[in-house]
């Protein structure tokens, strides 16, 4: 299997490797994931973000934390941790609400994945940092706002 | 060909805690060169894909919102102590990478 896979980095067998490497699962072909379907990244404002997303009406959730700094000093790197202790969490989004295009990144929990991620992103503006949370088919959102000093888009 | 990730993995009682280091610039296509004022290209990774001992625990999508360099922590219970981690990325220049990891 090491070996396969050197083959498809390196990209020296072609199209052939790549297809034993797609069912062989060593490589995920591009699929529409339920978090963050592809499209949704390139709208702009909350509301079509949303949109794309296919989240109407998320419900307030206290048993989503989103663990960000109070004040971040260089929007380029904010530190962001979501953790969701509803039963069932299958997928967590993350939008930062004033950037360019909101959303920032969506993950989708498999097996013994827990509801926790945590990552960093960049923030254009000081706004609210949400997180929406798919479990059992529905969905829940919770937000917390970051102050930026220095944006992290652009510039 | 992409640097390689760091991959940290160790078990926090019955949940394993892993920590991804991603070497990539994520470009979001609307910075602008400092030097020419021209707009530097998007280029960023689209999809991480986690596993452990060959099973899909995290399917992630990412845009130029995230950190250059991006961070990942996630944790998977069920997982034991020298299982096998892999995480991969692929980039919209179609740019991939893939590095493994036991858990300690």
């Amino acid at each position: 299997m090491n070996a396969l896979r050197r083959n498809v980095l390196k990209g020296a067998t072609g199209a052939g490797a790549v297809a034993v490497a797609v069912a062989a699962g060593l490589i995920t072909p591009a699929r529409v994931l339920a978090a963050a379907p592809r499209a949704a990244f390139d709208t702009k404002g909350m509301p079509d973000t949303l949109k794309a997303l296919g989240i109407s009406s998320p419900a307030d959730s206290k048993d989503i934390t989103i663990k960000a700094p109070d004040i971040a000093e260089n929007g380029a790197v904010v530190p962001v941790e979501v953790t969701s202790s509803i039963a069932g969490t299958s997928a967590i989004t993350i939008l930062a609400e004033k950037n360019n295009t909101p959303l920032v990144a969506g993950f989708d929990f498999k097996g013994g994945a827990q509801g926790f991620i945590s990552t960093r992103i960049k923030m254009a503006n000081t706004s609210l940092v949400r997180a929406v949370v798919t479990a059992g088919g529905k969905t829940y959102t919770a937000a917390k706002e970051v102050k930026v000093t220095i944006g992290g888009c652009g510039g | 060909m992409a640097e390689p990730m760091k991959i940290r993995a160790t078990m926090q009682g019955d949940v394993a805690d892993v920590k991804v280091l991603m070497n990539h610039p994520m470009e979001t296509g609307l910075r602008k060169d400092a030097k020419t004022g021209q707009l530097v290209p998007a280029h960023h990774i689209n999809t991480v894909t986690a596993k452990v001992n060959g099973n899909v625990v995290l399917e992630g999508s990412m845009g130029g919102g995230v950190s250059k360099n991006p961070f990942l922590g996630f944790k998977v219970k069920g997982a034991k102590s020298g299982d096998t981690v892999e995480v991969s990325w692929e980039d919209n220049k179609g740019d991939k990478r893939t590095d493994t990891a036991k858990i300690a």
